[in-house]
């Protein structure tokens, strides 16, 4: 078991958003959690990724075997897990590269594993910036600084390719972006599927599952998973809409 | 002043009976100010009369002024009487022999800053004999300058060796009237820098590295002069990274810059004395006067600093746009952490037509800090089509620290275009977030993001000390967040 999320409650400013939360993950699969807006779906990424404001009030989170709610996000990212943002944030002045640098660095640092230097880094990274269809001078502009919507969503799958992540948590990756910015996206994300690699898919729209297939598909709403199935749930949610669905789960 | 001078004269016999010329090693001025204090400093350095009678009138001048009271500075008084306005270089017997000999925890931190290891003996003190490394470099740096005609010495050294060259100069940029400080600083300036470029001449190496090797001991109360004749060209840099420790409170130095046509002066300072604890006691008071005179056509100052330490900071690099065309910068970063205050900032004053500057100037605070920038573009009728452009950032780490800007301008010239930007922030959570969920430590994160902040800086220093400085920010801010 990669990810064991159990009867997860979470509060920011004294308001429950998360409210017994469960969701299991195995190395491999692919799960797509869907839901409408204001469901608590980047809460939920937020938390697994360690930010802080949140109070956790119940419930447990396990990642390979350990107990992740202990850990702070760094550890947490040198252990494997990665959250490509919502809303990726901008760093004047800090080149791109320079951060993923640091950052595999870091993760190497923790595993006991020499520096990566310099020559291998570059060759690394220029090859996933082509499969990203990267254009070269995006590494060395500043992280994020006026990167588009689009761009900076490619960055963060860029920069998901470099780490190899254990566990990939995409928050609305696909949110803003035109048909054929989604297609590099989702052939980026599907590149990297692997045996050993889960990814955890956030998304409101059924659209990106039609171009990576998730195992599993859950269905978010008002704090709690109210529905899992495979990923004909997506499109049945696309016909139906979460209204219906929300209201089977009430009734 | 009503004091006899042969009384004067008796005075000193009697208490150097033993003689100070040979003596001067071991040789300390009782503290206090008095013209018999600067009589003596100059014949015991051995000075020609016009550089005496100079002194006295700075000292007479000086005496007339009051110490100006700041809005922004919180400052304990001065007593300018229990300053001893001279003091030898320390004897190389009480220096420890090798780095061994050295606190641990002052080579730590240059490890941090990445000081060359050939220079670290020197920093720390330990006796010259021992630093054979740093000696055989300057050697080979001194006869490199020789052969271009550049001339670069020890301001004492000037005064005896080129007296036209200081006689003509010297004063010229900053008078000493300019301020209290520049006053003090005249009448008993200890030592200094002396360049001079000759015309055409591109200085054939960065003059940074010999400076730190060499610049040992400049004391309290420093002079320099740069002089770039017409089409020359020259890089200096001023102090080290490296953290500097000086049982003087006062400092006020001064430094000026003249630019013939077409020349080029760069002038790069880190600034890093001893800023005081951690509850705001000790500390060097920083005061300095800097400016340069760009009097050629075309001709362009551009000064850098990195101003981290010292518990006071009061400091405004500037530049006199004289000649048709030229060009003065102002890139600045200016940290202050725990209670160390900083009130900085650059006088750009266009006088020619055409003239340009530019002035980046970046402030960070921490703890309980204060910063403050603090800049006049002064444009002259005369100087039609001027331009400025003026950016102001300021980033704070926590609640109680402070960021301040003051941009002045008086434009009398309608044709001038005068532009400027000011932004504060605070180091953001959501960036802090976005570094540590790519694995770095919120340490990293911190240096990342204010190294990021400072980088237009950064980039107008000279290549060594650019990752210097980055190191230097690091060290600065370490606890600054968390
Ligand atoms: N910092 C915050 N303080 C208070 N409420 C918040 C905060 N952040 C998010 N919320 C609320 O939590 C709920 C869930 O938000 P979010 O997890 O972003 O939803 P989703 O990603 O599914 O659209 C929303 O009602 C939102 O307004
Ligand atoms: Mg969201």
């Amino acid at each position: 078991m990669l990810l064991e999320v159990k009867d997860l409650h979470a509060s920011i400013g004294g308001k429950e958003i998360l409210k017994g939360l469960s969701l299991t993950i195995k190395a491999g699969e692919v799960h797509a959690i869907m839901g409408p807006n204001g469901s608590g779906k980047s809460t939920l990424a937020q938390v697994l990724a360690g930010r802080e404001g949140y109070e956790i009030t119940a419930g447990s989170v396990s990642y390979n075997g350990v107990d992740l709610l202990d850990l702070e996000p760094e550890k947490r990212a040198q252990a494997g897990l990665f959250l490509g943002f919502q809303y990726p944030v901008e760093i004047p002045g800090v080149n791109n590269v320079y951060l993923l640098k640091a950052a595999l660095n870091a993760r190497q640092k923790a595993a006991g594993q020499p520096e990566i230097d310099a020559v291998s880094f570059m060759r690394l990274v220029k090859e996933k910036a082509a499969l990203m269809e990267m254009d070269q001078s995006f590494l060395s502009r500043s992280v994020n600084e006026g990167f588009s919507g689009g761009e900076k969503k490619r960055n963060e799958i860029f920069q998901m390719a470099v780490l190899e992540p254990t566990l990939a948590i995409l928050d609305e990756t696909d949110s803003g972006l035109d048909i054929d910015a989604l297609k590099v996206v989702a052939n980026g994300v599907n590149l990297q599927r692997r045996d050993d690699r889960s990814v955890l898919l956030i998304t409101h729209y059924q659209r990106l599952l039609d171009y990576i297939e998730p195992d599993y598909v859950h269905v978010l709403a008002n704090g709690k998973i109210i529905h899992s199935g495979d990923k004909s749930l997506a499109l049945q949610l696309e016909a139906e809409g979460y209204d219906a669905l929300m209201a089977k789960a009430a009734g | 002043m009503s004091t006899n001078e042969t009384d004067i004269e008796e005075l000193v016999a009697k208490k150097y009976k033993h003689g100070f010329i040979t003596d001067i090693e071991s040789e300390t001025f009782e503290p206090g100010l008095d013209e018999d204090v600067i009589r003596r400093l100059s014949k015991l350095k051995g000075e020609p009369q016009f550089m005496l009678d100079w002194r006295l009138k700075s000292f007479a001048i000086w005496q007339k002024m009051r110490q100006p009271n700041w809005a922004k500075l919180n400052i304990e008084p001065i007593d300018y009487q229990s300053i001893s306005y001279y003091s030898a270089p320390k004897s190389p017997d009480d220096a420890p022999k090798s780095l061994d000999e050295v606190d641990p925890k002052l080579l730590e931190t240059y490890e941090k800053l990445g000081i060359p290891l050939h220079e670290r003996a020197k920093l720390a003190g330990v006796a010259v004999d021992a630093v054979f490394d740093s000696v055989s470099v300057a050697t080979t740096f001194k006869g490199k300058l020789n052969d271009a005609g550049v001339i670069f010495c020890s301001f004492s050294d000037a005064v005896k060796e080129h007296p036209e060259l200081i006689e003509k100069y010297l004063g010229t940029v900053v008078p000493p009237r300019d301020n209290y400080f520049a006053a003090l600083n005249s009448a008993v300036f200890s030592d200094g820098s002396f360049v001079y470029i000759p015309k055409g001449v591109r200085c054939p190496m960065e003059l940074s590295t010999y400076f730190r090797i060499n610049a040992a001991n400049t004391g309290q109360f420093e002079r320099t002069l740069i002089i770039a004749a017409e089409g020359s060209h020259v890089s200096y840099l001023e102090g080290c990274t490296a953290p500097q420790r000086d049982e003087n409170q006062l400092h006020a130095a001064v430094v000026e810059l003249i630019t013939e046509q077409d020349a080029v002066i760069k002038y790069s300072t880190v600034q890093n004395w001893y800023p005081g604890d951690e509850e705001g006691k000790g500390g060097i008071y920083n005061f300095v006067t800097k400016r340069g005179d760009c009097r050629g056509a075309r001709s362009k100052i551009s000064w850098t600093q990195v101003e981290a330490g010292s518990a006071v900071t009061w400091k405004y690099p500037s530049c006199v746009l004289r000649g048709e065309g030229s060009v003065g910068e102002f890139y600045s970063v200016a940290v202050t952490n725990n209670y160390q205050q900083a009130d900085t900032g650059t006088k750009m004053i266009h006088i020619g037509a055409n003239t340009r500057s530019t002035i980046i100037a970046k402030g960070i605070s921490a703890g309980k800090a204060q910063n403050a920038y603090r800049g006049l573009v002064k444009i002259f009728p005369t100087a039609k089509n001027a331009r400025n452009y003026t950016q102001c950032d300021s980033l704070l780490m926590g609640d109680q620290c402070g960021a301040h800007t003051f941009p002045y301008m008086e434009v009398k010239e309608p044709s001038a275009i005068v532009e400027h930007e000011a932004t504060t922030s605070k180091i953001a959570e959501d960036q802090l977030f976005y570094c540590r969920q790519r694995g770095l430590s919120e340490e990293d994160a911190v240096n990342m993001i204010v190294n990021g902040f400072c980088k237009d800086v950064f980039r107008e220093l000279p290549m060594e000390f650019a990752v210097e400085a980055q190191a230097l920010m690091n060290v600065s801010l370490e606890g600054a967040v968390g």
